[in-house]
């Protein structure tokens, strides 16, 4: 009987078509909506993964999240380094000067301040260039967002200046780094070089950046850094999560998104529902007969299952396909770069589909299972 | 044969009473039903609108439960089958007719025709075939590939027709067979029926108000007010008549 409720199904086109599409933008809605939430959120800790060599980072008490930083002394990165069980620990800045090209385009920057020995924190993506060219005195390193920002419609190529702080400095590298919260330039420059690039704070180490010992674990040396100096210290995961926890619950961004996922949702369920219920009370003359001529509950049942999970998993598969592209075109875009369709976004999306799909064919399979089969002859 | 030889009737119906609601809203449609159906022939079940024919047969047909009496099918009396016994019961030994022939929309002729086979578990081309055959039978070879939208209603009712034929049931209940069909193409379905329909080991069942076609009938029941007031051989009804 499985081939005669696909028929039933697929018999009214305009139905048909109605819940496939209802559950594909539904679909695409929800894939959307998450996977654009999920990688903002995530944006603002890249900078922190960013720093792959580093697997704690320390900062003030009072620092919450990367972007907001209340400057370290000098002497803590020592103190830091006095701990049990620390391999290393290098200081890094972030700043957030403005940057002016000789053709007078400017705008706020992220500048990450590196150890001048180490360079611990250089970005390892590159473009164009070499990282540790930032050994030459007055050099920088853009990301390619950032250059296309400042230089936009120019070739990218090394060499191109920048005043930063009354201080001229030249692009030696263009990198590939995760964009940031916001959408301001990350600029990569050797501590000694970035202090200048701020205004004249005495103190301006943001962060000590430490690498645990062999058998020592991070969340350990959050530990004992604590004890020891009184410092914020965290593993490079709990401050990524933190950065996302501040921006939860300090901004309207999750409130807006959650409104478009619960319409989508909400869209989804009432549209898909109505439309596969109406189908059904449509067709209760042919149920009917089904069932006087000897089809059982049991097998109606699954006709309906049948019918409800084809339009879903079609539904499902072109909003994913949708979504799929969608995210190759944007991904492609300065702005929305790093942006994809996450698969837990799609596997949640998927759950949210079954829910619908249940809860219309639940509506549908109600309505078949009371219905006498006498009616039939009425 | 032995002439005192009495076969068992196929639809043996006694005392059957039926009601709907409780109360003062309590109907009462079926009095004590007395009716029965003999092998081989087809009795008709006329009567007014609302004198119990449909809730006869529908109790008959084990798609409704008697409130009293009893009804044996080929001997088993349906009212104690399990619900799941006797729908399978059903599948297996009736064959039904609908007025409004109650196709499949989407469905082809020959897979409308199917539908009982499928029900069964017969796989899907080999029901379709033994579906087609039976179609060629009844002069649709040339309409069986048609969805229901593209056929006459006398060729619908074919269809219908042989839907309630294919799996070889036992019993075969029309409900008003002729009621949407003009007298010419109602005389020709009548005819089908009654030559593909009628067998030894088959009763037929045929609810009408259409007296054009008594003649097809070997027993007629009258019925009036929820009970079977007289029951009749059609020729004695037609000499009555003319």
């Amino acid at each position: 009987m499985n081939f005669v409720a696909l028929r039933m199904l697929t018999g009214d086109r305009a139905k048909y078509l109605g819940l496939v599409f209802a559950i594909a933008f539904s679909t695409f809605l929800l894939e959307n909506q998450t996977s654009i939430f999920a990688g903002i959120m995530g944006r603002t800790g890249n900078q922190i993964t960013d720093v792959s060599e580093a697997e704690v980072w320390v900062m003030d008490p009072q620092t919450v999240y990367f972007e907001e930083t209340k400057a370290l002394k000098d002497t803590d990165l020592n103190r830091v380094r006095g701990v049990s069980g620390v391999q290393w620990a290098v200081r890094l800045l972030k700043g957030g000067p403005v940057a002016r090209t000789p053709a007078g385009k400017f705008s706020q920057c992220v500048v990450l301040g590196l150890d001048d020995a180490t360079l611990v924190g250089a970005p390892r993506k590159m473009i164009l260039g070499d990282w540790q060219r930032l050994r030459e005195p007055d050099s920088v390193v853009i990301d390619k967002a950032g250059y296309f920002l400042l230089f936009p419609g120019e070739p990218l190529e090394i060499g191109r200046t920048l005043e930063l702080n009354d201080h001229l400095v030249r692009i030696v590298g263009i990198s590939d780094a995760k964009p940031g919260f916001v959408s301001f330039p990350i600029l990569h420059a050797r501590y000694s070089s970035a202090v200048n690039f701020q205004g004249r704070e005495r103190s301006q180490m943001s962060f000590v950046v430490v690498r645990p010992q062999a058998g020592v674990t991070p969340e350990e040396l959050c530990q004992r850094i604590t004890a020891k100096t009184g410092l914020r210290a965290r593993t490079s995961h709990d401050f990524r999560w933190d950065c996302i926890r501040y921006y939860l619950a300090n901004t309207g961004i999750p409130v807006n998104f959650g409104i478009t996922i619960a319409i989508a949702l909400i869209v989804g369920t009432v549209v898909a529902g109505q439309t596969f219920y109406l189908f059904t009370v449509e067709n209760l003359k042919q149920f009917g007969a089904l069932k006087a001529i000897g089809v059982t509950n049991g097998r109606l049942m699954g006709m309906i299952l049948l019918q409800a999970f084809t339009v879903g998993a079609i539904g499902y598969s072109l909003g994913t396909g949708m979504a799929a592209a969608f995210f190759e075109v944007t991904g492609q875009q300065t702005a929305t770069r790093g942006l994809i369709l996450m698969w837990e976004s799609a596997a949640l999306t998927g759950a949210c589909i079954f829910f619908v799909v249940i809860v219309a064919s639940l509506l549908s399979i109600r309505r078949v299972l009371v219905l006498e089969p006498a009616a039939v002859f009425r | 044969m032995n002439p005192s030889f009495q076969p068992e009737p196929a639809v043996q119906c006694r005392a059957v009473r039926k009601h709907f609601g409780d109360g003062d809203a309590r109907i009462e449609v079926l009095r004590g039903v007395e009716f029965s159906a003999a092998l081989g022939g087809m009795t008709f079940l006329v009567g007014p609108s609302g004198c119990g024919k449909t809730t006869l047969i529908s109790v008959i047909a084990g798609l409704l439960d008697a409130s009293g009496g009893e009804v044996h099918l080929f001997g088993e009396n349906i009212a104690q089958l399990p619900s799941a016994e006797r729908i399978n019961f059903r599948r297996k030994n009736l064959g039904f007719v609908f007025q409004q022939y109650n196709l499949l929309p989407a469905l082809t002729a020959a897979e409308n025709a199917a539908v009982p086979l499928l029900a069964a578990g017969v796989q899907r081309r080999e029901a379709v075939d033994r579906a087609r055959a039976l179609l060629v039978k009844l002069g649709l070879e040339k309409r069986a590939d048609a969805l229901p939208s593209k056929l006459s209603g006398g060729q619908q009712q074919r269809v219908a027709l042989a839907r309630a034929l294919v799996h070889e049931p036992r019993l075969i209940v029309c409900d008003e067979p002729t009621a949407a069909l003009d007298h010419q193409t109602g005389e020709a379905v009548m005819e089908l029926l009654a030559a593909s329909a009628v067998h030894p080991d088959r009763a037929v069942i045929v609810v009408t108000h259409d007296n054009r076609v008594f003649h097809f009938a070997e027993t007629i029941a009258h019925m009036d007010d929820g009970q079977i007031i007289k029951i009749e051989s059609a020729a004695a009804v037609l000499a009555a008549r003319f």
